[in-house]
Parts: structure tokens; sequence; C-alpha cells
């Protein structure tokens, strides 16, 4: 970070900037400096720390270290507000209009221009119509926010942010539900902005779309700045590898892979119009299969799709040869199967209820309400997982959601092997959970295989995915573009698979 | 902070003791304004007294509130009760006044709350819709419905069996106390004996973790509101039975605001999760010993409705989770670190404990 990268002054100077969140460091001295005149990309996994950021600069959040120079003045936004005031406007991907009032009341809300205690409607809608002819949008602005499509109202958003604040402006994922047209007046936008000297902040998954319009970059990991970096200078590897992270020399797994069991699922030509496309997957016992790709690439999608969670709309599931019928997670529990989500929050705990009743719940809703486990099994099964996984608790009465994550994933762990599963599915296991509680589920996981169960793990952690698969397969855009097996699984194989250009 | 020393389970008195001192206070208010409130007498083969009264009086609500209990816990509501009673009792004075025997115009009624609450079943697990508007529906239609089936007039019976459920005794207690003392034992039984309660708090509190848990959301949402169906229609025939009459238009009316405040004076979160039918059953008696403060009291009636909101509100002032937290930092001395971080994040304290 030299700065012979930056001949002018930084309009916003982020420096040193921490945030701490029970048990986690979120930010850890990061530091963004945006030109005025450039797109900036804010690039990271999710998890990375790209909203907490954003969150910290707008003055959602208290920034608990750190310092932000505006201009060379020290700022301390406390709101959102007054972070507009200051001159950091934001737009996020769902559209923050009012869906109900017209055009130009939403470009206005809050500072229309008024005559006599009146709202001058007639001068408002000609400001209006001049504001958005200046971003080559040539609508009506009397008409309701709904009449137009979420790109209209997007640069709507933008225009009014740039009204209002005019000098950074901040896109967090503005083109996650535009189609390509779209996307190409949005960036239009963006450019017009850019060269009336704004520092805008542009935040996506798409690596293509950060290419087209950004200047520089700057990569979050874990909470701390990978590097900032002129685009012009990398290539898509580069970010990926930045993105993910690896270290040079992966260690030398002694992998046993051991006799390869019988094929145990058959997945053929699985898919859902608009969420994934179809993919065939065999999956043997006592085998780990990876599933690798960036956020977006469709490794959440393809647990979902086995799983039920969401009903796929073409192609079977063979158990042990025999075609099976999974239409909601019910019947894929009836089989067997077992799924520890990736959002542990959302979709993983009961947050109230006990630990005890968290751990037995998949077993009990199988054995079905008619037949409780009794009290003393209950008591066995779940004493037993807290000693096996070592689950820290003070009790096993407290509602789990009082435990830490890491315990809590151990605890969902707990539920499924609780129901002695012949596949199991786990989404991102080590997310957000302590190096302790880390180590210890990845090596849950080798002892799972080592027993002869069949693993399907997805997971944006490619070290860690390298030290268990048996075979890795690598997503991207929502496909399956490669299998690596045996010795092709290294991290520098998989950052190739994913960052492959389609030869469309 | 390491050691795994896994303690018991919590006891039902300690969930149910803020409720049982907020009864004892109620109960002693009576006392207060009538030191005979707790004198029983023995006449006629049938016993009486105030506190009789209140056990008596409150049958109707406690019998909602069981159900109510059970679709609150699921983060729903049933705002149908009330109306439900009216078609009850309608249906069930018609039965007998067609000449029927009165254990056919029960089931009768029963057929008839069951169908209610498999309709508001239906409407909310399988169309999704939000069960305070797809309750709605039935509590304005109900009546309606209950008009048509007594023809629009007070359906008077005088069927000595059907009249004894409301009105009659079993070895000199009256019959509506059995009938929600044994309903409310049987429900509570069956749901803790089984992996129903716990099932239910489970989708009441995470829906979508339950579901991908493997548990039949849909199934148990429909249950919660047939059983609030079939608490509604024996309410209603015992609010029939007690006056020998259908009347459409009064039949529990707003009744499902009592039976709806005394679970949540029983501590059920209407957030849905964890609860307690006991613990409801005593609010229900917190509300109906209320009512007997302010008869006893011989206030003017028109004081009644504004010392019963009173009375209620300084209850749920009470048991407000602010109040607790002042409490809890009350009890343990010593200061408490302010949690900076969002409301959903434990801080390291709580966690470690």
């Amino acid at each position: 970070m030299t700065d012979t990268l930056t001949p002018d002054a930084p309009v916003l100077h982020a420096r040193g900037i921490s945030k701490f969140f029970p048990g986690t460091i979120a930010l850890d001295d990061v530091e963004l400096r945006l030109m005025p005149g450039e797109v900036h990309a804010l690039l990271g996994e999710n998890g990375a720390g790209k909203s907490t950021l954003i969150k910290c600069l707008t003055g959602a959040y208290r920034r608990d270290a750190g310092t932000m120079l505006m201009d060379g003045q020290e700022i301390h936004p406390v709101s959102t507000a007054d972070s507009q005031r200051l001159g950091i406007g934001t737009v996020y991907q769902e559209v923050n209009l009012l869906p109900n009032l017209t055009v130009a009341e939403n470009l206005f809300l809050g500072r229309q221009p008024m005559r006599g205690g009146f709202i001058a409607r007639r001068r408002m809608n000609e400001e209006a119509r001049a504001v958005l002819a200046g971003y080559g949008l040539r609508i009506d602005p009397a008409e309701p926010l709904t009449a137009y499509s979420v790109a209209i109202q997007q640069v709507i958003a933008i225009a009014r942010a740039v009204e209002m604040s005019g000098k950074v402006l901040i896109l967090d994922e503005p083109t996650a539900s535009l189609d390509h047209d779209e996307v190409q007046l949005l960036f239009d936008v963006i450019r017009q902005v850019k060269a009336r000297g704004l520092a805008v902040v542009f935040i996506t998954h798409f690596l293509d779309q950060v290419f087209a319009i950004s200047d520089r970059a700057t990569v979050l990991r874990n909470g701390r700045v990978v590097g900032e970096c002129l685009l012009a200078e990398m290539t898509q590897r580069d970010v990926v590898t930045m993105m993910l992270g690896r270290q040079l020399e992966a260690r030398t797994k002694a992998r046993d892979v051991g006799p390869a069991g019988k094929t145990l699922v058959e997945i053929d030509d699985l898919g859902k119009r608009g969420m994934m496309a179809p993919f065939s997957l065999n999956i043997r016992e006592g085998e780990v299969v990876g599933l690798a790709g960036l956020l977006g690439s469709g490794r959440t999608e393809t647990a979902n799709l086995i799983f039920g969670v969401e009903p796929a709309d073409q192609g079977r599931i063979a158990l042990r040869g025999q075609d099976i019928s999974i239409k909601n997670p019910r019947d894929a529990v009836a089989h067997r199967f077992a799924l520890c989500p990736e959002d542990r929050k959302i979709d993983g705990i009961v947050g109230d209820l006990s630990v005890r009743d968290n751990i037995i719940l998949a077993l009990q809703a199988r054995q079905g309400w008619m037949r409780p486990i009794p009290r003393a099994k209950v008591e066995e099964i779940a004493q037993s997982y807290v000693r096996a996984l070592d689950i820290r608790l003070a009790s096993l009465d407290m509602p789990i959601r009082l435990l830490s994550g890491g315990n809590q994933q151990k605890a969902l762990l707990a539920r499924w092997l609780a129901t002695n599963p012949a596949f199991l599915i786990l989404d991102e296991p080590t997310r957000g959970i302590d190096v302790g509680a880390h180590a210890e589920i990845i090596a849950l996981i080798e002892q799972l295989r080592a027993d002869g169960m069949a693993l399907l793990v997805a997971s944006s952690e490619l070290e860690e995915l390298v030290a268990y698969s048996t075979r890795v397969v690598v997503l991207r855009d929502r496909q399956q573009v490669r299998e690596l097996t045996g010795d092709q699984i290294t991290p520098d194989n998989i950052i190739n698979a994913i960052a492959t250009e389609e030869v469309a | 902070m390491t050691s795994q020393t896994i303690g018991p389970r919590p006891s039902v008195l300690r969930r149910i003791l803020p409720q049982l001192v907020i009864l004892a206070v109620a109960l002693a208010l009576n006392v207060a304004v009538f030191p005979e409130f707790f004198q029983i007498d023995f006449r006629n083969g049938r016993l009486f007294g105030n506190l009789i009264d209140v056990l008596n009086r409150g049958a109707p609500v406690a019998l909602l509130c069981i159900g109510m209990t059970l679709v609150i816990a699921t983060k729903g509501i049933d705002l149908s009760v009330g109306a439900v009673m009216a078609i009850a009792g309608a249906v069930a004075a018609s039965v007998v006044v067609d000449g029927h025997g009165w254990g056919t115009a029960l089931l009768a009624a029963l057929a008839a709350g069951g169908l209610c609450g498999l309709w508001n079943g239906l409407l909310v697990a399988v169309l999704r819709i939000q069960p305070i508007v797809a309750t709605l529906v039935l509590m304005v239609a109900g009546r309606g419905i209950a008009q048509l089936v007594t023809e629009g007039k007070i359906l008077t019976f005088d069927n000595p069996g059907l009249i004894h459920l409301g009105a009659g005794t079993v070895a000199g207690v009256p019959t509506p106390i059995l009938i929600w003392l044994a309903l409310g034992a049987l429900v509570t039984f069956v749901v803790r004996k089984t992996a129903l309660g716990m099932l239910i708090e489970a989708i009441g509190i995470n829906e979508r973790s339950s579901r991908l848990a493997g548990i039949n959301s849909r199934v148990l949402l429909v249950c919660v509101y047939l059983v609030s169906g079939l608490c509604a229609a024996l309410a209603g025939v015992i609010v029939a039975a007690d006056i020998k009459g259908a009347d459409a238009n009064n039949a529990g009316l707003w009744l499902e605001l009592d039976a709806i405040l005394a679970v949540v004076i029983g501590g059920n979160s209407l957030l849905g999760g964890r609860f307690s039918i006991i613990a409801s059953l005593i609010g229900a008696l917190i509300i109906q010993s209320v009512n007997s403060v302010i008869l006893l009291s011989g206030l003017p009636p028109e004081f009644n409705l504004v010392i019963k909101a009173l009375l209620i509100l300084g209850i749920l002032v009470i048991q407000s989770p602010r109040i607790g937290n002042y409490i809890y930092l009350l009890k343990a001395s010593g200061p408490q670190p302010e949690p900076d971080a969002p409301a959903s994040s434990p801080t390291k304290e709580e966690t470690a404990r």
C-alpha cells in the first residue's frame, strides 16, 4: 500500500477501523481510501466484513477504533442520516425508496420545494425531470415509483443519494436483481456520477462487473484488508486468490482414502429452473465430496435441492440403487439424510429451546410426536454428544441462543448425528466459529468419513476443503464446471477452476 | 466457567410462581372487600361460596385459554373462539330442540367447533394467511352462521342432560369446574407426555429451522387450531346450558380477548415458543378473581371495565421484560456490563455462563 498509487488526496480516508462483536473481531485495523472520481470495488467473501465496514462508514454501527477523514477533516457519523449530511450516500440492493409515492416525491422527500407552506408540486416535478435527465432518464416524475422497473428505481435512488450527499456514493450489490441491459444502464449512470468527481464504492459478487466498471479495489478477508490494488494491473485469478486466500504451500496431507465404499447416493440431472442448472453427482460411503465456488455459485442451492428444502423440478435421486422421492426435508430425514445449513441462526437453531431439545429435535421429528424419546434416553443422547463434541455449556437447559457460534454449530451437528445419518450434508460448517472449534469440526468430518458415512461439504475455505475432501466439485454461476480428484485437489487448481473465464 | 455441570430441569413450580403470587394477591383483595370470601357451604347437594363461583364463572375463559395457549405457542392467534362458542351453542340447542339427546347435541357441537378449527388451521397452515387475519374471518362470519342456525332468535331448551353440563353438579361440584379441570389436565398430559409440546414450541420459535429438522409443521399447525375450536365448542355448550338457551349475538362475546389475556397473564409470549397451559389456566382464574373483586366491592357497575383495565395493566407491567430485567439487576448486585452489540447476539458474559 504505497502512496505512489495515489496522486490525489482521498475524499474519504478511513484508517485503523476496528469493530468487535462478542466472540469475534468483525473488522481489524481496516483502511479504505476513496479517491474523487473513481469507482472503488469492495471485495470479499461473505463474512469478510464488507457490510460491517459499510455500516461503520455510514454510522449505522459505531466503530470501536479508527479515524475517518473526509477531505482531511475528521468526521464521526452517528447515524445514516448524519453521514448523508456529511456527504456519504448509500443505495442498497433492495431499493430503499417509498413505492407508494411519486418519483419526484421520492427524489425530494424531506426537502421538497415549498411555497407558502405547501409543496410546490409543479416546481418539484420540473426539478425532478431536470435531475433525472442528467442521468439519461426521460421519465414522468409525477408517476408513482412502482410504475418503473427495479433498474430505473435504482437510478432514482442513486440520483437521490447523489443530490443529497454528493461526495461518496456507496452501492451495495446494486446489480443483484438486474438483467444484462439494466446493468449497462446502471453502469452508464455510475460513469456519470464518477465524472462529477464523486467517489463510488461498488460492492458486488460478480467479478466481471467489478472489472468492467471499477478502477481500484480493496479486498477484505476475515475482517482484515488483504490488499488494495489497481484493477488494470490485475487478473480475475489474482483477485480470487486474494479473496479466498491461501498459504502458498498447501499442507501436505496424509490422505488415507481407504477402500472406496459402495455408491450410496446417485443424483441424476437434478435441477430447478431459475435456481440451479441440472447437475449429477455420485457419492459413495466413506467419501467426502467438497463443493467449492464463490458466493452465489450454487453451493447452498445444491445442498438445498438434494435435501428438499427447495423441491427440484427435474432429475432424480437414488439411494443404494433405489429411486427415492424427496419433496421436503421430512422426506430427506426419513431416508436418513441430514443437512447442517449455512445460516445457523435462521435455518438451524431453535433459539429459545434448550440445548437438550435442540439436540434431539430431528430424531424426535423422525420418530413422530406419538413416540416421545424417554427422558433418560434424551439425557443420555444429549450428554454423550456434549462430551463427544466438547460442547461448552453451563447446563443442557440453557436456551441454545446463548451458546457461542462454535458451540451452536456443534449442537446442530449433534442434532443430526443423533439421527444416525447415512448421508450428511454440511453447508459452511466452519463459518463464523473460533479456531479451536474449527479444528475440531474438521477432525470430526475426517472421523465420520473413516466410519463410512457419506458426506457432502460446501465451503468457501479452500484449505479446509483440500484437507478433508476425497473429491472436489467446483461450481460457477450455478453450474458444475469441474471435478477434481486425488492429487488434483489443491487450492491452486480450485482457484483456477473458479476463475477460468467461460468460453461462451 | 468451563465446567460442564449439567443442571436439573427447571421445575414447573418456578415457572408458575409469578402467576400464583398474582392470584394470591387477587384473592386477598377479594377477602379485603368481602371477608367471607373463602367460606364454602354445602347445601342441597351442591357447594356454594364465592371461591366456587370464581372457579365456575371462569370456566368458559379457562376452556378457551387451553386451546389459545397452544395456538399462541405456534406464534399464532385465534380470534374466532368467541364466535365458535356461539356456533357450538346454537348447534347444541337446535339439536336438542329437534328432539335428540344431550349426547348427540354435545357431539354435534364438538363437530361444529372442530370444523371451525380445521377451517382456521387450513387458512393458516396451507394458504399461509396471517393468523390474525385468517381467524378474523370466522370471528365476523361466525355469529352470522350461529344466527342462521338459531334462525335469528334465542333458542331455548329444557333438556335436563344438556342443562346439567352448564348448571348441574357432580358430587356437589359444579360440572363446568370439573370439565375445565379435566380438559386442562388431559391436554397438559398429552402435550407433555408426548413430544407434541416440544414440537409445537419449536415451530413457534423458528418454523424454518423446525421444517428443516423434519418436523411436519403444517399438520401441527392445523392440529392446534383444531384443538382451539374444540375447546371453544365445549365453552359454548357450557354457556348455552347455563342460560338454557343459545344466544347467537351475545354468547362468548369478547371472550376471545379474555382468553388471549389469560394466556398473556400466564406469562406466555405472543411471539410463540415456550408455553405453560397451567399458567394460562391460573391466568384465567386471575381474570375471574378481578371480576369478582369488582362485583363484591359494591362499586357502581360503570366502574367495572375501567378498574379491570387498571388491574390488568398493573399485572402486565409487573410481568414486562423491562421490569423483569430491573428486578434481575437489583438481585444480581454489582454493575452489569452495558451490552453494546446488537440485541440478537448475547454478550460474552451470557455466553460463558
